[in-house]
C-alpha cells in the first residue's frame, strides 16, 4: 500500500490495530507503553515494539510530548500507521524519530499481522 | 514545498541534530497544510509552559532539548506559567508543583527564551508590526496580534512554536496569506457594550455560533485595546476564531473584501442570555480578573474601585511581570493588597491549580475564563461585570 511519509525510517513488526483514535496524553503511559484510557479498545495492551495502527490522533497537544517520552523511555512502538496523521501525532513522531506513514487503508491490517513499514518510500506491506 | 539550499542543508543534518528535527517538523507540518515555502518570522510566543498542562513528558522533552544545545534564533516569549514565579509561596501554590514549574522555566531560559510568561506579550515588550510574520501560540494572543495589530500568525502548538523559534522560520500557509484573511461572515452588533465583560459575552456568543470563521463586525462604535482583547479571547475560546475585523477600528477592516457575506444580528437579549448561561454558580469563593492578562489601565481601575475598602473574600488580578512592576511603582499593588486582594503575575487561573487551593466557585469578568474554568479547574462560575463582582466580595 502506498501512502504519505510523515516521519522517515524502515522497520518490520507485528501490528496492533485500534479502530478508534488515540489520545496519547492520558491515553498511553509514557513509562510503560500500556494503553490506559478507560474503555479504549486497546485498554491494558502494550504498544511497545509493535507497529501501531489507528485512524488518527485526538485530544491534548501534549500528546506530542508523550510520543517523544515513549521513545526516550525505550517503550515506543516501532512505527505508526494512520489513515490521516494530524499535527499532534506528526509532531510527536518527528520529534521522536519514529517512522510514520499515513493515507493508508488501515481496514486491511489486522492485529498480529506482520507489517513492513518503509516510510522513506511511503509504503506499507503485509508479509 | 520549495526549500532554499541552506534549508536543504538543515534537513540533511549538516547543521546538527536538533535543527534537523525541528526543521523536519516544520516542513512536514507545511506539507500537511499545503505551504509553498518557509518564511522568516519576527517573533515567537511558546505555549505549553505550565506544569499543569505539559506534565512530566513535556518537562523531560524540554530538558532533553537543552542537553542537546537547542537555542532560539528570534525574540521568544512564553505563555503563562502555572504559578507566580516570585510570590508562589505567599499566594499558596503547592511546593512540589512549584519545583516542577521552576525546572520548566530553567529549561526555557537555557534555550535563550525570555522567561516573561504572559498571554499579552504585546503589552510586555514583544510587539510585532503590521504585516509582520510571527509564530505565536496562545489563542487570545494570536487573535490580538492578527486582528488588532495586523501581524500574521497561525495558531501554533507548543512544539511547533518552539521549532519556529529554533529555526527562525514558519511554513507559509493559513493566516500568513492575504487571501485567507478575508472575512467569511458579518456580525451586526445591536447592543450597547460598556464593560469588558460585555465584550466577553459578545465574543463568547459569536464564537459559539461561527466556530472558526472570520467575522467582520459592524455596530461596535468604540473599543479600547483592553476591550478588543476581551472580545478576541472569548471568541477564540468558545469557537476557534483566530482573526476578526471591526469596521473602523482594526487595521485590515478597510482592506478586506466584505461584499455578499452571510450576516448575523446580535442583540442585547443574546448578551443577557450569555451572561446567564455562563453563570453556573453563585457567591464566589474568589474573584479572578485578568484573563487575558490585565493591562496597567485595568489594574489601575481595580485599584480605584478597591481604595479604602475591605474584602471579605479575595480578588486576584492576573497580569504579566512587566505590568506588575509598573503597578508596584504606582502604588496600585499596595492599594489592592491593603483591601485584601492580590496582583498575581506570570500565571493565570486556567493554567494554575486553583482547584487544589480549595476554591469551588470563581467569579470572572472574562468570557474566555468562564468558558474554561468548569472543565480545566472544576469550578462553578459566576460571570458578571467588575462592579457586581467586587460588590459580592465586600
Amino acid at each position: 500500500m502506498k501512502g504519505r511519509m510523515i516521519s522517515p525510517g524502515k522497520v518490520e513488526g507485528k501490528a496492533i490495530v485500534s479502530p478508534d483514535p488515540i489520545g496519547f496524553y492520558g491515553g498511553i503511559d509514557a513509562k510503560t507503553g500500556i494503553v490506559i484510557e478507560k474503555d479504549h479498545p486497546l485498554e491494558g495492551q502494550c504498544v511497545t515494539d509493535k507497529i501501531l495502527v489507528f485512524p488518527c490522533g485526538k485530544g491534548s497537544t501534549v500528546g506530542s510530548y508523550v510520543i517523544y517520552g515513549l521513545k526516550k523511555n525505550g517503550v515506543a512502538p516501532k512505527a505508526i500507521i494512520n489513515k490521516e496523521t494530524e499535527t499532534i501525532v506528526a509532531t510527536g513522531v518527528i520529534l521522536a524519530g519514529i517512522p510514520c506513514v499515513d493515507h493508508i487503508d488501515i481496514g486491511k491490517i489486522n492485529t498480529g499481522d506482520t507489517v513492513i513499514v518503509d516510510a522513506d518510500h511511503a509504503t506499507v506491506d503485509l508479509v | 514545498m520549495y526549500l532554499t539550499q541552506e534549508e536543504e542543508k538543515i534537513l540533511d543534518g549538516e547543521k546538527g541534530d536538533v535543527l534537523e528535527r525541528m526543521f523536519r517538523l516544520l516542513t512536514r507540518l507545511g506539507d500537511i497544510y499545503g505551504a509553498d515555502k518557509m518564511i522568516p518570522i519576527g517573533s515567537v510566543q511558546v505555549a505549553g509552559v505550565s506544569y499543569k498542562s505539559i506534565g512530566d513528558p513535556g518537562t523531560e522533552f524540554l530538558e532533553d532539548m537543552v542537553s542537546k544545545g537547542a537555542k532560539v534564533k528570534v525574540l521568544t516569549y512564553l505563555n503563562p506559567a502555572g504559578m507566580d514565579l516570585e510570590n508562589w509561596e505567599k499566594i499558596g501554590f503547592p511546593k512540589d508543583f512549584a519545583q516542577n514549574q521552576l525546572r520548566i522555566m530553567n529549561a526555557f531560559k537555557s534555550m535563550g527564551i525570555v522567561v516573561t510568561s504572559t498571554c499579552t506579550p504585546y503589552l510586555a515588550g514583544n510587539l510585532p508590526r503590521f504585516r509582520e510574520h510571527i509564530a505565536w501560540s496562545e489563542s487570545s494572543a494570536v487573535s490580538f496580534s492578527n486582528s488588532v495589530i495586523g501581524a500574521r500568525t497561525n495558531r501554533e502548538g507548543g512544539p511547533s512554536a518552539l521549532a519556529a523559534a529554533i529555526c527562525g522560520r514558519t511554513p507559509n500557509y493559513g493566516l500568513h496569506l492575504w487571501k485567507n484573511r478575508q472575512p467569511t461572515i458579518k456580525i451586526k452588533v445591536d447592543s450597547k457594550l460598556e464593560f469588558s465583560s460585555d465584550f466577553g459575552a459578545l465574543g463568547y456568543f459569536v464564537g459559539k455560533q461561527i466556530k472558526n470563521k472570520i467575522p467582520y463586525f459592524t455596530g461596535i462604535t468604540d473599543a479600547n485595546t483592553d476591550q478588543l482583547k476581551a472580545l478576541g479571547a472569548a471568541m477564540a475560546a468558545s469557537g476557534a476564531v483566530a482573526l476578526y475585523h471591526v469596521e473602523g477600528l482594526t487595521p485590515e477592516a478597510d482592506l478586506v473584501e466584505k461584499k455578499g457575506l452571510e450576516s448575523i444580528n446580535v442583540t442585547k437579549k443574546d448578551l443577557d442570555e450569555t451572561y446567564k448561561k455562563l453563570s453556573s454558580g453563585k457567591d464566589p469563593d474568589v474573584v479572578i480578573l485578568g484573563c487575558p492578562h490585565a493591562s496597567l489601565r485595568e489594574i489601575s481601575t481595580l485599584a480605584d474601585k478597591l481604595k479604602g475598602k475591605h474584602l471579605k473574600k479575595p480578588i486576584w488580578i492576573c497580569t504579566s511581570r512587566v505590568m506588575k512592576e509598573a503597578a508596584d511603582r504606582m502604588g496600585f499593588t499596595e492599594i489592592i493588597e491593603k483591601a485584601g486582594g492580590y496582583i498575581v503575575a506570570d500565571t493565570c487561573m486556567v493554567v494554575s491549580p486553583i482547584e487544589q487551593m480549595g476554591y469551588k466557585t470563581t467569579g470572572v469578568n472574562s468570557g474566555k475564563a468562564a468558558n474554561y474554568l468548569p472543565g480545566f479547574c472544576k469550578q462553578d462560575v459566576v460571570f458578571a461585570n467588575i462592579d457586581k463582582l467586587i460588590e459580592g466580595q465586600l
